[in-house]
Formats: structure tokens, sequence, C-alpha cells
């Protein structure tokens, strides 16, 4: 009997099988409270019970009926998981190319780059994007921006951009959908950006432990962007084993949400020079040791006069690079090939 | 925030008292451990120490706050939805209103180009009135490298706002709410800026100008990564100033040539550095900003003056609200002023170079009247 596999008390067991649920998909489609009538348990130990019954059906669906380690994911489980959440776009096809789609939940990706090349573009871009309606394509969540020092105006300019996209692309396509659309006005992208603003390491450890938190609240929170996750821990570190030990303690502690939650979490790092192969050459600061913490790592670059991305780590996309630019509107596919407009 | 006491955060008694006798007093000190190390330390089970942390950690974080109720509290209670204008046409537009409140601004040029006559313009128009478009309050201006001229700084306001200061009395009110101060050494610099924090908002301090940042590391350290560093406090204090505050602070840096050490590639770029291997002379003839990299990631705008086949001009290199663009402008009797109030768009990486001329011209000149 499958419900005699589960890790509940044997009384319970007892009053399950006597109430006349054997099978872990009867208790698949039930309420705690009408559960708890039927067996005679209270509230708590109800949910309890179909909690530990739908960890159970998962486990048994995938594999038929042999035991599996706890909290492990078949590959085939993660895939389909994968296929059902959409990428968040970053504007510019080219760069969403190499990326596989755009930024993928579940994971933590780094994008580096030389001040100026436009992290920041990029950070805000993604923040106003991730709010893109399901209906056109995007996942409707919300975002959190973690930054030291916030230009409201240029959240608002990219959102307007963001919305006048969506908007002339439901004039071409679909004009029956043009009613819910209008209802979409810059605002309402504002109010969806929840904005932290952090002074010292310290505070940026306990936000990343509050984040559960906030987040068990907020529930339609699909990415969290960090701007820039360096700084304050640039400065006055005498201990060095100290801020490798945090820093990989926070790193783990974001993949955790990310996986948890299934959103993205995006950290913007900045570069410093580092002595290699006989000369300095830029890299992305922070060290060697975090250089390993991060799922997907993106590099921004200026290649003669345009600004490139290139992929330099990642387990699942292959190391490329695609050109980009930065508009009035945020990031956009590169101009090299229309005339060039001028930006005022 | 990072400094609050664990003993008053509401822990459970029997905790605190733990964290207490093991001498974890501040927020910052238990948060510096992971979750195993204070198990261990304390003696206490990780369920416990989880909870713990997770309950200092809700206390010290910082509270949030929506975007849109972010924009309309600047809208309502600031000058401007926060900027401090220039009256330079062309760069407000770019700059959404004019120097940003509450981040770090920095002008960086070589020598001579304009900068100290643009703080001194800074300085008088944060000063004045409401009504004539001032934000009416006291300006602390930090002058390392005795730059600041009262006398430039009248005759400024004379010029540009006759109706002003031509009224009896008003150019002493304006000049009288201008703080000067002269650090002399870096030490004294980092005294005057923790007074400043404190007296800040008593004082109703709207504008924190400090020229030049660079000539205070320049005397004390050799050149590399160490004078990168020397800063790493004050850039970090400067910015949380900055935010908490909300006041604009102008910067002045300086420029050097670029050295041998300068890093400007990634490894994976590595096939296109074979051939700028060989070209020393652009080591010397290439200026760059002081203060290193890690001072470029820490300002939010960035505006270049440099002067080219004769003209000066200004560009706004790094800015996250505005496109680059760089004016051409000539300084007067007035201060700065445009030439152009549409500037012209930079594209690629040039908005960041620096270009300076030397003295050929007037050498020249001196000689050819002699002929």
């Amino acid at each position: 009997m499958e419900v005699g596999r589960l890790p509940i008390s044997a009384s319970q067991r007892g009053k399950l099988i006597s109430a006349g649920y054997t099978t872990l998909s009867s208790l698949s489609s039930l309420s705690p409270s009408v559960l708890a009538r039927e067996v005679n348990v209270s509230d708590t130990e109800a949910a309890q019970i179909l909690k530990v019954a739908s960890h159970g059906s998962r486990l048994d669906g995938s594999e038929g009926g042999c035991a599996t380690i706890n909290g492990a994911q078949t590959a085939w489980d993660m895939l389909h998981e994968e296929e059902m959440f959409p990428r968040i776009t970053t504007s510019c096809v080219d760069l969403d190319n190499i990326l596989g789609g755009g930024i993928n939940c579940k994971e933590v990706t780094e994008i580096g780059g030389v001040p100026g090349i436009g992290k920041t573009q990029l950070g805000i871009q993604l923040a106003v994007n991730v709010q893109i309606p399901v209906d056109y394509g995007g996942l409707g969540g919300k975002a959190i921006y973690i930054e030291g020092s916030f230009m409201v105006e240029r959240a608002l300019q990219i959102a307007e951009a963001c919305i006048e996209d969506m908007s002339e692309s439901d004039g071409l396509l679909r004009k029956d959908f043009k009613a819910c659309q209008l209802k979409m006005h810059p605002n309402n992208i504002l109010e969806n950006l929840f904005y932290f603003r952090v002074c010292s390491y310290t505070e940026q450890i306990a936000l990343t432990n509050y984040l559960e938190k906030f987040i068990s609240e907020h529930k339609d929170v699909k990415i969290v962007i960090v701007d820039s996750v360096t700084f304050h821990f640039r400065q006055d570190f005498d201990d060095m084993a100290l801020r490798t030990r945090l820093l990989s303690g926070m790193a783990l502690k974001l993949m955790k949400l990310a996986k948890v939650f299934s959103l993205a979490v995006v950290l913007l790092n900045q570069v410093t020079n580092k002595y290699t192969e006989g000369s300095f050459q830029l890299t992305l600061a922070l060290g060697d040791s975090w250089s390993h913490s991060c799922t997907n790592r993106v590099i921004l670059y200026w290649n003669g006069n345009e600004r490139y991305a290139y992929i330099d780590k990642s387990p699942s996309l292959r190391s490329a690079s695609a050109p980009y630019s930065v508009t009035s509107k945020g990031i956009r596919n590169s101009a090299s090939n229309c005339k060039r407009i001028k930006m005022m | 925030m990072a400094n609050m006491v664990i003993s008053e955060m509401g822990l459970p008694k029997w905790i605190a008292n733990i964290f207490a006798a093991r001498n974890i007093i501040t927020a910052k000190e238990a948060l510096s451990l992971t979750e195993f190390e204070l198990m261990e330390f304390l003696d206490v089970g990780l369920a416990e120490v989880t909870s713990a942390v997770a309950h200092i950690s809700e206390i010290v974080c910082p509270p949030y706050q929506t975007a849109l109720s972010l924009m309309e509290q600047r809208v309502q209670n600031e000058h401007l939805a926060g900027h401090l204008p220039t009256r330079l046409k062309g760069l407000d537009e770019a700059l959404c209103g004019g120097i940003p409140f509450g981040v770090l601004t920095e002008l960086v040029g070589p020598a001579g180009i304009g900068k100290t006559q643009f703080c001194l313009k800074l300085s008088l128009l944060a000063s004045l009135p409401a009504s004539y478009g001032g934000l009416d309050g006291r300006v602390i201006y930090i002058d390392v490298e005795s730059k600041f001229s009262s006398r430039r700084m009248i005759e400024i306001g004379m010029k540009s706002f006759p109706e002003i200061f031509l009224k009896k009395g008003m150019a002493q009110e304006m000049g009288g709410r201008i703080l000067v101060l002269h650090p002399t050494s870096l030490s004294e610099f980092t005294e005057s800026l923790q007074q400043i924090k404190v007296s800040l908002l008593q004082h109703q301090v709207k504008l924190l100008v400090i020229d030049s940042m660079a000539a205070l590391v320049s005397g004390e350290y050799e050149q590399g990564a160490p004078r990168q560093h020397a800063l790493g406090w004050h850039v970090s204090f400067i910015k949380s100033l900055a935010e908490f505050s909300r006041i604009p602070i102008v910067v002045t840096n300086q420029v050097r040539s670029q050295s041998r050490d300068d890093a400007c590639q990634y490894s994976f770029q590595v096939q296109r550095w074979d051939d700028t291997k060989e070209d020393r002379t652009r080591y010397d003839s290439h200026l760059v900003a002081a203060l290193g990299v890690h001072w470029a990631h820490a300002v939010t705008i960035r505006l270049v003056l440099e002067s080219k086949s004769g003209q000066r001009f200004i560009k706004v290199a790094k800015s996250p609200i505005s496109p680059p663009l760089a004016f051409p402008f000539n300084i007067t009797s007035s201060g700065m002023s445009l030439l152009s109030d549409g500037g012209f768009e930079l594209t690629g990486p040039d908005i960041n170079t620096i270009h300076c001329q030397g003295h050929n011209d007037i050498i020249n000149f001196v000689g050819e009247s002699l002929q």
C-alpha cells in the first residue's frame, strides 16, 4: 500500500487507512481542512500529511516506485521544469540569442564590465522586462533591485519605452487585446519594482538572509538584481579570508533562493586589474574564489565603437559574443546597419 | 545599521546572553560568521542559530520602497525632483534637470580646463534663494589645492545674476553661505568629513564640493594599486553621505598619463593585444583619469572636460540617465557657457578619452611676434 510508505506516525497511518485513503492519488486533490475532518486529526497534522504525500507522489511518478534520495530530482524533471519557465528577455535580440532566449530563472547570472558600459542599464531593463505580462511572452513578475544609488528617472524612461513597444506589437498582431493593454501604465511597472538601499556589506548579508522571508510574502518576485555586489566588499577588508567566506556564503544563499523560488538572480560586478601572463589584464572583481560562485558569467566590453557581451562561463551556453546598444529606450539591438538616429 | 547592538534586537533572552558572553556585540560581528561557525562558537543547535540569524538579519536589513513611491517622494519633496540645475541648458537637459541629488558627480579633466570654475558657479547656484532657482542653502567647499577664489566667485555672481548681486548686502549673504575648508592632509580630510556628516542636516547644507580628490592622495603614496585603496573608506563614506542626506556631491579629479600597467583588455580579447603591445608611444600621449578603476565605478556621473583642436568640450562620459553627449564650451567672465545646446553624440569608448592640447600655440605665438 502506498500510504504505508509515507514517513508519518503509525497512528496517523492507521487513521488514513481506516478512512479509506490507501493510495497517494486519493490524497492528491484534498484540502487540509477536508482531510482533517474525514480522518479526525488536527488541521496542522492534515497539512503535514498532505505535504509528505505530494512529495512522495512526485518521486513515485518519475521512477515507478523505488525509493529515491530525499530532495533529489531526476534530470528529466528538471528539463521539464526549465521549459515551463520562460526566460527574461533583455530587449536585444542578439543578446537574447547567445543567452539561449534570455536570462534564465533558477540560476545566478553574473554580469560585469568597465564603468559606463551599461551594467546598470541592463539591470534596470531586466527589472522592467520581468514585468511584461504573460500574454506578451513575459513572466508578469515583480523585481527586487538592491543598489546604493538608484536613478528612478531612468527606470521610468525604460518602463515607458517598454510599454510603447508592447502597444506597438499589440497594434500589429492582436487588436482584440488592446483593451487590456491600455491598462498598463509606467507607474504600474515602477510599483512592482522593490528597491532596497544597502550601505555596507553587513546590510547586504542581512538582506540576503531576509530575502527568503520577503519573497515568501511577495510570491510574484521573479528577479533579484544586485547592483553592484562588489562595491561594499571592496573596501576596508583587512581579512581577505573572511571576505571570501562571506562572499561564498552569500552566493550559496542566493543560489538557494533562485532554486527554491524559481527566480533569476542577477549580480552586477565591477572590474579590476590582474597580473597574468606577463601583463595586466582586466578581470572581474572579487577574486578567483568568487568566480566559481555564479552559474553564468557575462562580460560586457567595448569592441571598437560597439558594446559587446561575451558569455564567459556557462554550463549550458556556448561562449559567444553579441553586440548590443544602450539607447534612450534602454537596451536594444545594436544599430550597426541602420542609419544613426539622434537620441534626445 | 550594521553597528546595532544585539542585546537591543529583541532576541530571546537566553540566546542574547550567549551572544554577549562570547563577545559578539554588534550585528556586524554576528553576520560575519557563518551559521556553522556560530553553532560551534556559541554551542547552540543549528535551528536556534538559524532563527537567531534570521531575526538579526531582519532587523538590520534596510527597509524597502517601491520605485514608484521613491519617485513620488522625490517629486514632492525635492527641488526639481532631485536635481540642481547648472543653467547650462544642454547639460541640464541631458542630465534630466541638472546635477542629481544623492549621488557622486565627478568632473575630470586636465589642468586649467575649467573644473574649478564650474565648481565655483555651482556653489553660487546652490546658495541662491529659491525664487531665483537656487537651493537656498549652504555649501561646503573642500579646497585641497587652494584654488578657491572668492573674488572670482563674486565676479561670476555679478555677471550672471546682476539683479541679485547688485542689491545691497546680497553678495555678503551669498558669500556667507559658502564654507571653505582647506585640509592639508588625508587625515585632516577624514576628520572634516566626519564633522560634516554630523552637521549636514543642522546647517542646511545643500551642496558639497571636493576640489580635488586626487590631490589628497598624490602626495602620500606611490603609483599603482595602493593609491586606489587609500581612498577606499572615503569613497564609501562620501557615497553613503550623499544617499542619506540627498544632496549633490561634486568631486573633481585630475588626469595622469596612461601607464604600462593600465589594463584595457580582458583575457578573452588577447588576440588584439599583440598589435597594441608594441605601440609604446600611446602611453605618453594618452591621458586617463587619476584614482583608478575602483573610483570610476563608485561615481555615478562622470563629466569629462577636455580640449581638442583648440576647442574645449564637456562630455557626459558616464551617466545612467543620459546619452553620451559632448558640448563645446567656453569660460567667460560669468563662468562656463556652452556654445551649443544641442551637443553631439559620441559613440564608442571615445566618450571616455581625455584629450589635452599642449602649449604649442602659446609658445609659437610669442615666438612669432618677436620675429
